[in-house]
């Protein structure tokens, strides 16, 4: 188990040495675009006991360069053609960079794709000391019975989200604590290795460190969640081009996450191949004219269609909204039913509040709440990222909430099992470390 | 109804080069590099290539001396008068002798200083101040030393000021017989005394040929009639004082006296001339009416 998180420990420790620096990109590789979002930490970051600093933990860093590009290259959140990725994510670091007038050598990535899957583990153990120790809680955590997620999978998140010592539940932090058996619930999200390592071929390509990888999912919903729909329960659906992620959080920490490999750009290939037009015309006609629900006056708005076929009527061709509507329509039915199926998986119907949030750009359909409080159920809003420090008006639409998110996890993440101490038993025989221990508990 | 028209655009992308040159140009280390280190390290290079070879450095050694030369001769540098001030016509032609200037000069050439000390090495020159007034006038403003008394050593007679210090040879005592005359080895380490001596004893006005200074430690007035008044080497001038309330009570000098010694002060003596002692003990010899002689 310890060698699979060696490489989430180095880029622990690169993220350490990137806010020793002070700066630090985030990358957001979607289907449909790339963002980047260069920070700046000014040193102002001071964790209070309690857990939450100033603004929410908002404050201690601020964006000072933001560049977005079209990506290539990217397919269902995966990258699909390596050169292409690379050269887009280029050009957003490029951009970026210049905007902030520095140079960047840490980027925390994020993206949607690469089939991810939720695990629910837990482990117990029985404390040997009076008092719940580091150690214990490292040793609850190595004990928590790992599926087999099988070859080829890489473990991206897992997160400790809830502690029981002997009959108390909801600990967040045992330590110190007086008990006898001590319990953890963790939830371990995988995904393929290849898009992992795919992403990190690629940034190091661009003489950039990796510095942290996140699910789009996970910090979508960390920055369009507000902080009680984070702690009494809410899923996050974040639409984008290429897949739509679906996360659950309850008591502020994610339980489940998944992703349905569709997304806006579906509906635009519907559009391209129904009315006979290129994809970009499909998806300029989307965002300007598109909808899901059709009302009489949609029959009469005609749209044109113009080409350059050399064809004179098929250049000069009108559809009407309504027609338009029609074909988006069903799409995005399949898609929310996609979300409703996983949301069922997950049992989310269980959750005390089942507050749904809309985010990501797809998600600016007009119309769509209607259509998603009808199939997902009745608490439905469309959510918007967190307003951070110096974060450009262009970049505050829902389509940057994963990027707006993963500013929060640069910030602060929430601690992972790679965040804890590796328990004695685990050390290679002749570890200085434990020796040291062994000094520090005798003496 | 609005026309939705088809926009073409090829995705821009930097190429790997650009990206990291435009990474390296973000490097602030290597912006301050390029800024400041390359322009100073070509400046410094090309210079110490370019003074290496030997004809350049005289070739720029020479351009400069030839500025300097050029901005040295201007017109209004240039010391074309001097003005010798303060001195009589005999000094003036000393210190212009001694200043051994051709003019007309730059000012830059002119060594203000060291003319000063030439100058200031004549006896007759008190102090000596020199300035380069507008127009190109050199001005030259003596003080000389003024002469109080004449010395006469074993050289000759030479005058001196009230400091002791030479002002300059007397050819003869006729030539300034209005100062006094002092004599002896040391008179002039001690011209100030004098000067007091001289003073106090100007009741003898007529009468009084000099000082003497007599084996370098004390005063001798010497009268005519190869008179004397032998003065101690401290409190002289009140020793003369004392002669001359003498004198001027029982009008001694006037009498046939060689000498009067002061030198102690309880015991003033005089000193008899020959033929007044012979006169003196003539009358003792009468009065006691011996009958020897």
């Amino acid at each position: 188990m310890i060698e699979l998180y060696e490489s989430q420990r180095a880029m622990r420790n690169m993220r350490r040495a990137a806010m020793q620096r002070g700066v630090v990109a985030v990358l957001d590789v979607g289907s449909s675009k790339i963002a980047c979002l260069v920070l700046r930490f000014d040193g102002t970051d001071r964790q209070t006991d309690s857990g939450v600093g100033s603004l929410a933990g908002q404050a201690g860093f601020r964006v000072i360069g933001a560049a977005t590009t079209r990506s290539r290259g990217v397919r269902f959140g995966e990258i699909a053609a390596m050169s292409e990725t690379e050269r887009a994510i280029r050009t957003a670091v490029q951009a970026a960079q210049k905007m902030a007038g520095i140079r960047v050598d840490h980027v925390i990535a994020c993206f949607s794709g690469a089939t991810p899957r939720s695990y629910g583990l837990a482990g117990k153990v029985e404390v040997d000391a009076p008092v719940v120790s580091e150690q214990d809680v490292a040793r609850v955590l190595s004990a928590c019975d790992v599926p087999d997620f099988g070859p080829g999978r890489e473990v991206l998140h897992a997160q400790p989200v809830n502690f029981a010592l002997d009959h108390r539940s909801g600990l967040s932090d045992p330590r110190g604590q007086i008990g006898r058996d001590l319990a953890c619930d963790m939830h371990m999200l995988t995904v393929n290795a290849q898009a992992i390592q795919n992403l990190a071929h690629c940034v190091k390509r661009c003489d950039l460190e990796l510095a942290g990888i996140a699910s789009s999912a996970y910090v979508s919903g960390v920055a369009a969640l507000v902080e009680d729909e984070q702690e009494l329960g809410a899923a996050c659906i974040d639409m984008g081009g290429g897949a739509t992620g679906v996360s659950i959080f309850m008591k502020k920490h994610m339980i489940y996450a998944d992703a349905v490999p569709m997304g806006g750009d579906h509906v635009t290939g519907d559009i391209s191949m129904g009315l006979q037009i290129p994809m970009a015309m499909a998806e300029r006609i989307k965002t300007f004219y598109g909808g899901v629900v059709a009302t009489g006056m949609d029959d009469r708005e005609m749209i044109e269609i113009s080409g350059d076929t050399g064809d004179w009527h098929h250049d000069r061709r009108q559809v009407s909204r309504a027609e338009l509507i029609g074909i988006m329509r069903p799409r995005v039915e399949e898609i929310l039913e996609e979300v409703r199926a996983s949301l069922d998986a997950a049992g989310f119907e269980h959750l005390p509040s089942q507050q749904i949030v809309l985010t990501g750009a797809a998600s600016q359909i007009p119309g769509l709440d209607g259509l998603a409080s009808r199939i997902l159920g009745s608490q439905v809003r469309l959510g918007r990222p967190l307003r951070v420090h110096g974060l450009p008006q262009a970049a505050t639409g829902p389509g940057f909430a994963s990027a707006v998110g993963m500013c929060l996890f640069a910030a602060h993440p929430q601690d992972e099992w790679w965040d804890f101490e590796i328990p004695v038993d685990k050390y290679p025989a002749r570890s200085l470390k434990r020796a040291v221990k062994w000094f520090r508990d005798n003496w | 109804m609005q026309q939705v028209t088809q926009v073409f655009r090829p995705d821009p992308a930097p190429s790997r080069l650009k990206y990291r040159m435009e990474r390296l140009m973000l490097t602030p280390l290597f912006r301050f590099a390029l800024r400041v280190g390359l322009p100073f390290a070509l400046g410094l290079g090309g210079a110490s290539w370019y003074f290496s070879v030997e004809a350049n450095r005289a070739a720029v050694m020479d351009a400069l001396l030839g500025l300097q030369e050029q901005v040295q001769s201007r017109p209004e540098f240039a010391v074309s008068q001097m003005s010798i001030d303060g001195a009589g016509p005999g000094v003036t032609a000393a210190v212009r002798e001694a200043m051994a200037l051709q003019l007309p000069l730059s000012s830059f050439d002119l060594d203000l200083d060291a003319l000063r000390a030439r100058i200031g090495t004549l006896d007759a020159v008190k102090s000596v101040a020199l300035r380069i007034r507008q127009g190109g006038v050199l001005q030259v403003d003596v003080v000389e030393r003024v002469p109080v008394v004449l010395w006469r050593s074993g050289t000759g007679l030479e005058m001196l000021d009230d400091s002791g210090a030479r002002v300059g040879p007397a050819a003869s005592r006729t030539d300034r017989p209005d100062l006094p005359v002092i004599a002896g080895t040391g008179a002039r380490d001690h011209v100030s005394e004098a000067l007091a001596l001289l003073t106090a004893a100007a009741p003898l006005e007529g009468r009084l040929r000099g000082l003497e200074r007599i084996g370098e430690r004390r005063w001798d007035v010497v009268l005519d009639r190869g008179q004397r008044i032998l003065l101690p080497e401290t409190d002289a001038v009140q020793a003369l004082e004392r002669a001359m309330a003498m004198d001027g009570a029982v009008d001694m000098l006037s009498r046939d006296i060689a000498a009067v010694d002061l030198r102690l002060a309880q015991r003033p003596t005089l000193r008899l001339s020959a033929m007044a002692s012979q006169e003196y003990w003539r009358i003792k010899a009468m009065e006691t009416g011996d009958q020897r002689q």
